[in-house]
């Protein structure tokens, strides 16, 4: 398996943290000194850059939220006058106003050699013909990953998103190796790959690198299988710089983060307090090296665990899961941080059902009930009610194992779940706090 | 001598019986014999029919989650005394019995027992052996 920055990315632990504290604190010096924000939310909390001293003094340093970035909009929290600002991307806006992130000269050298290691993680060489179905505009995605396959020195297909035909066509006729996009479109693709019947073996695809958005195993396996091809994840956000944060290598055990890059946290999204490694909650990232918009704490929403065991692979940058979803799906039950698709994983795995489910969650008194709704699947319906119950208490269980709470669980008919284009109605809440 | 069991899931909420029941009145299907065992959250209802396999696609296609198996049918005197008779002959035999329910026939002017047993075509065998009258799937469904 090839490592695209063996010293970076294999560099010991040591090291490595010696690195991140020289950069945090240039980059926190840096950011009070030409971000008006930083300036004064290190005022507000009392930080003083050239105190910090050490790692461990990282969780003293107050957080950016998504709606610090929104209210910057568009360049307040640029560190570098415009020109010196060689690119600006954005995100949709979907959640309010778009959030505007500019890159320097040297920060899209970064993000290049940053995509060159995901690509190389994932098997591309400089053999390779890469087909990028992502969109190019102002997401990050499609430029972001452009530039990292020429830094790798393969074949770049601008194809851009959309049009299904002349992604099969050009796939076929360029003979395209390797394919960049989002898995749910990877899916896609392969279906209509079955539909049209195009023989596998008329494709040359090899692997693919697929990200900016959440998927599973499940949906690896079924890309693998319909495209026949190792498939790998990747995950970034725009307001730390795009897809190069963190991808996986082949081992498909985790993303490594680039640690030279970004330190990376996992807090409690209630408590705001720094987990211990392993456990599950909301990513918190600070960039390193950003000279455009160098981003502290910055919380973003995405759910997941830190892995620090050493990889096979080698490279000794630690790993993140696979995100588990957003904190604003997250239920607190009983004191107890509960995620949806901490249910849904649990349904996937049983053989006996499908992860057709719905929590609902009520106070008795003073106590959380949650109840989860699970659709039978006709195949293990069983005449015989002491099968049924031995269901419910096999569901139960493993729900406990994965939750750490007991729920009711309740047998539904099938299809009698609500299903909103793809995405069921998952919760429903009848607490009414507030 | 297997006889057809149509079982059922049903949520409990109101209507979903009466669901089940213009099912079979717009085929045109009798009931011959009728078992629900129920939760607090759901029931299970187990069907014996005239005609299973008109009523088997009728509930699929309404959307109901069903499965077939087959049950054994005995029937017995209506007297005192007629169903231990035939419960020790299980019990000797060894045959558990995962569940069971009863209709009354009355051209046979005899109780019926409908058994639901792990492996029915061996406790047929043996239960004919040990002289229980077993009733063929036509007995059961026609009236």
């Amino acid at each position: 398996m090839r490592i695209w920055d063996q010293q970076a990315e294999t560099m010991p632990r040591e090291a490595l943290k010696a690195l991140q504290l020289k950069r945090l604190k240039h980059i926190l010096k840096y950011a009070s000194d030409n971000v008006p924000f930083y300036q004064h939310s290190f005022k507000n909390s009392g930080i003083i850059p050239e105190e910090i001293s050490s790692l461990d003094m990282l969780p003293q340093i107050p957080f950016t939220n998504k709606a610090d970035m929104q209210a910057s909009y568009p360049y307040d929290m640029f560190a570098l006058p415009l020109e010196k600002v060689v690119r600006v991307h954005s995100s949709s806006g979907t959640t309010g106003k778009p959030t505007v992130v500019g890159y320097s000269r040297n920060d899209l050298n970064n993000w290049s050699e940053l995509i060159a290691r995901l690509l190389t993680a994932g098997g591309v060489t400089q053999k390779d013909i890469v087909q990028i179905a992502f969109g190019y505009g102002m997401f990050t995605g499609g430029f972001g990953l452009h530039y990292g396959v020429e830094k790798v020195g393969a074949t770049v297909i601008p194809v851009s998103s959309g049009n299904t035909d002349r992604q099969l066509m050009v796939m076929k006729d360029f003979k395209s190796t390797a394919l960049v996009c989002t898995p749910s479109y990877a899916i896609y693709l392969g279906e209509v790959i079955e539909e049209k019947g195009i023989d596998l073996s008329d494709l040359h695809l090899r692997v693919g690198l697929f990200g900016a958005e959440p998927w599973t195993e499940n949906m690896r396996k079924e890309i693998e299988k319909k495209m026949n091809i190792s498939a790998t994840d990747n995950y970034g956000l725009s307001e730390v710089m795009g897809p190069g944060v963190a991808m996986e290598c082949r081992c498909k055990q985790g993303m490594h983060i680039n640690e030279d890059h970004f330190i990376a946290e996992v807090i409690d999204p209630n408590t705001g307090k720094v987990l211990p490694s392993g456990e599950m909650g909301e990513l918190v990232i600070t960039t390193l090296t950003k000279e455009a918009i160098p981003v502290i704490r910055y919380r973003t929403r995405d759910i997941t665990s830190l892995i620090e065991e050493p990889c096979e692979c080698g490279r000794t940058f630690i790993r993140m899961s696979k995100p588990h979803g957003r904190t604003d799906d997250m239920l607190i039950i009983r004191g107890v941080n509960v995620f949806p698709s901490q249910i849904e994983t649990v349904l996937i795995e049983m053989e006996e059902t499908d992860p057709h489910y719905q929590l609902v969650v009520t106070r008795e008194g003073a106590l959380d009930e949650l109840e989860i709704r699970v659709e039978v699947n006709e195949v293990f319906f069983s005449d015989e009610m002491r099968r049924m119950r031995a269901l419910e208490e096999k569901i139960k269980l493993k729900v406990k194992n994965a939750l750490g709470i007991s729920a009711h669980i309740k047998l539904v008919e099938p299809k009698s779940i609500e299903r909103s284009i793809g995405k069921a109605k998952r919760v429903i809440d009848m607490r009414n706090l507030k | 001598m297997q006889v057809k069991q149509i079982s059922i899931f049903v949520e409990n909420r109101a209507g979903r019986l009466e669901e089940i029941s213009a099912i079979l009145e717009n085929n045109n299907i009798n009931i011959r014999a009728l078992s629900l065992a129920d939760t607090s959250d759901f029931g299970i209802i187990r069907l014996i029919v005239d005609k299973p396999d008109v009523a088997e696609p009728a509930m699929r296609e309404a959307g109901f989650t069903i499965r077939e198996n087959f049950v054994i049918a005995c029937a017995i005197e209506d007297k005192p005394g007629g169903l231990h008779r035939l419960l020790k002959l299980f019990s000797d035999l060894n045959i558990s019995i995962e569940y069971m329910y009863s209709f009354f026939e009355r051209h046979l002017d005899k109780a019926v027992i409908i058994f639901r047993v792990e492996d029915p075509k061996e406790a047929i065998t043996v239960l004919q052996k040990g002289g229980a009258e077993l009733l063929t799937a036509e007995q059961v469904y026609s009236s």
